[in-house]
């Protein structure tokens, strides 16, 4: 039963008609489902079979407001479908449904080209806004121990909440323009007629390449994108990878002053993103 | 019976759903709550907001958490990883008891997030029976078990519903999370008197129960718990209150969800048949005289 509850659905949104053998599925779910005086097998299997769809493709443009904006809703539909049929839910949280999906992404470039690899860092971008929700808080470190420790020995950790990202595109920006307009077609929802359509007509540009680096993360539990400088993301990647302070620092590269570096270490103390290693 | 084991001897009294749209204004109002019922893997994160939004509830009311994934009915191993997040949560919530679906939704790892209805067999008793004993022990809190809405009934099914779910909760010494909503919606599905489930069941393990709203369609119910409750479902709570006592009580409703108002008037409907409850158990009922 279940393999035909997850079997994606025919076009209408209903139950395919034949089973994977080729034998009409009304047989099929006659064999393991009874009938009433109103519906039939087939009838009573679709019900769970179209709700599955509904629920988890629900869950999915739910968390994925960009890619959808920047695929257009026919390929977006085409991806969601392709994807979760390939990776269904092996989480008993559907919170971690997107996890894989850049990853599939990568592997089946057809169902987002031309614009993959786009589609790729908004999947990484918008995977990043889950991690930064509800993803678990190590102690912060305390500044006065990061003052006694030796460089070339203290190995910092990053919070799992922080996502560091070296993108080609401004996804923040992107990201930001694609919820105000969706806001605002839920707001026209009620709205005049030519303000529903106006709403409807906005289409938010697609980002022009632009190398950014970018942190994705929390303060008092509201999600924030933190744009940064490339010696700093270098800095915070190699903490994050496992380097000594001392060696993390190095991964600077030229040109970046002592107190450059302070005052880093001080915004990112200050934002609570540093903290032990496990 | 109200207080009981499987409720932790507690009486709650009428509580409503923890929703996301009520979150501002009962952290704002602070309304008066008999108590609220969260799902648990909503907040089985592990920070952010979820949790800090129910620390706060925490200090201001009583907390009860309800599941959707242990799939107590499914042949997969409980997830380790999901027990110990739980185990976790209840730790931090110190819920007096702990729910979730008689039903299965997982195979091989694979979750459908759907209450997928059991066959009624006596091997399938058996079985989801030694899966709750196992996360009961685990878990070390008091459990009880829903029974769901369906859509379809299996040919290889031994006996009838209730009758399964008495097996079960026998078999495994656990509460029963009674939804009232969720046996109309199955009987108008399956054909079979409502009344006839309530009174086939072990009124002393019911815990607590639940109602809520329902859709509907040419032919069939959906149990979408977007409405209020209809009347039948009221008369069905009724009854079952009288018959299992005044227990704990609680209003689903999950989508397309009303002000915070609309929600608690409509939970504190049941107040009318709690009264009524308890009026009749109060007027003895005459014996009959020798002739």
């Amino acid at each position: 039963m279940k393999d035909a509850v997850v079997r994606p659905l025919a076009a209408g949104d209903r139950m395919q008609r034949r089973w994977t053998d080729g034998r009409p599925m009304a047989a099929v779910a006659a064999e393991f489902i009874k009938p009433n005086d109103r519906l039939t097998a087939f009838d009573r299997l679709e019900i769970y079979n179209r709700m599955y769809w509904f629920r988890i493709i629900d869950c999915f443009y739910d968390d994925c407001p960009g890619l959808r904006a920047a695929l257009g809703e026919r390929k977006f539909s085409r991806l969601a479908v392709a994807y979760l049929a390939k990776h269904p839910s092996r989480s008993f949280t559907l919170r971690n449904l997107c996890s894989r999906l850049e990853q599939f992404i990568r592997a089946e470039p057809r169902w987002t080209a031309p614009r993959t690899a786009l589609a790729r860092e908004i999947a990484r971008f918008e995977w990043a806004q889950t991690v930064a929700f509800d993803e678990a808080a190590r102690p912060v470190l305390d500044p006065a121990e990061l003052g006694r420790a030796r460089p070339a020995r203290l190995r910092l950790g990053l919070q799992p909440f922080v996502t560091l990202l070296a993108l080609e595109h401004p996804l923040d920006s992107y990201v930001i323009a694609v919820k105000k307009r969706d806001a605002l077609r839920a707001e026209a929802s009620n709205a005049t007629t030519a303000a529903r359509h106006a709403a409807r007509r906005h289409r938010v540009p697609l980002p022009r390449r632009e190398r950014i680096w970018l942190a994705v993360h929390r303060v008092d539990n509201r999600l924030y994108y933190k744009r940064l400088e490339a010696p700093a993301y270098r800095i915070l990647a190699a903490l994050r990878d496992g380097r000594t302070l001392a060696r993390a620092v190095a991964a600077a590269g030229r040109g970046v002053t002592a107190e450059q570096v302070q005052n880093w270490f001080a915004l990112w103390a200050e934002l609570g993103w540093l903290c032990r290693r496990k | 019976m109200p207080a009981n084991a499987f409720n932790g001897r507690t009486d709650y009294g009428i509580g409503i759903g923890l929703r996301v749209p009520h979150y501002a204004h009962i952290l704002e109002h602070k309304p008066v709550v008999g108590w609220f019922e969260i799902i648990s893997e909503n907040f089985m994160g592990g920070g952010g907001r979820p949790l800090e939004v129910l620390d706060r509830i925490l200090e201001q009311y009583r907390v009860v958490q309800h599941g959707v994934s242990l799939y107590f009915g499914s042949a997969d191993a409980p997830d380790r990883e999901h027990l110990r997040r739980l185990k976790a949560l209840v730790k931090r919530t110190r819920t007096p008891w702990l729910s979730d679906h008689l039903c299965w939704g997982s195979v091989d790892g694979t979750y459908t997030h759907d209450l997928l209805p059991m066959p009624y067999t006596l091997a399938a008793a058996k079985r989801t029976a030694a899966k709750i004993r196992q996360v009961r022990d685990y878990l070390e809190v008091p459990l009880c078990v829903e029974n769901v809405s369906s859509y379809a009934e299996f040919h290889v099914s031994e006996m009838t519903e209730w009758e399964f779910l008495t097996e079960v909760v026998e078999r495994a010494d656990c509460g029963i999370l009674l939804d009232v909503n969720n046996i109309y919606v199955s009987s108008k599905n399956h054909g079979f008197n409502p009344y006839d489930y309530l009174d086939g069941i072990p009124h002393h393990r019911v815990g607590q129960m639940h109602i809520a709203g329902h859709t509907k369609f040419e032919k069939y119910l959906l149990d979408t718990h977007d409405h209020p409750v209809l009347d039948p479902v009221w008369q069905l709570y009724a009854h079952a209150t009288r018959r299992c006592g005044v227990t704990a009580t609680l209003l689903e409703w999950d989508d397309r969800i009303p002000s915070f108002d609309e929600v608690h008037d409509e939970a504190l409907k049941a107040r009318e048949f709690i009264a009524e409850a308890k009026a009749r158990k109060a007027t003895p009922v005459p014996r009959a005289r020798a002739s």
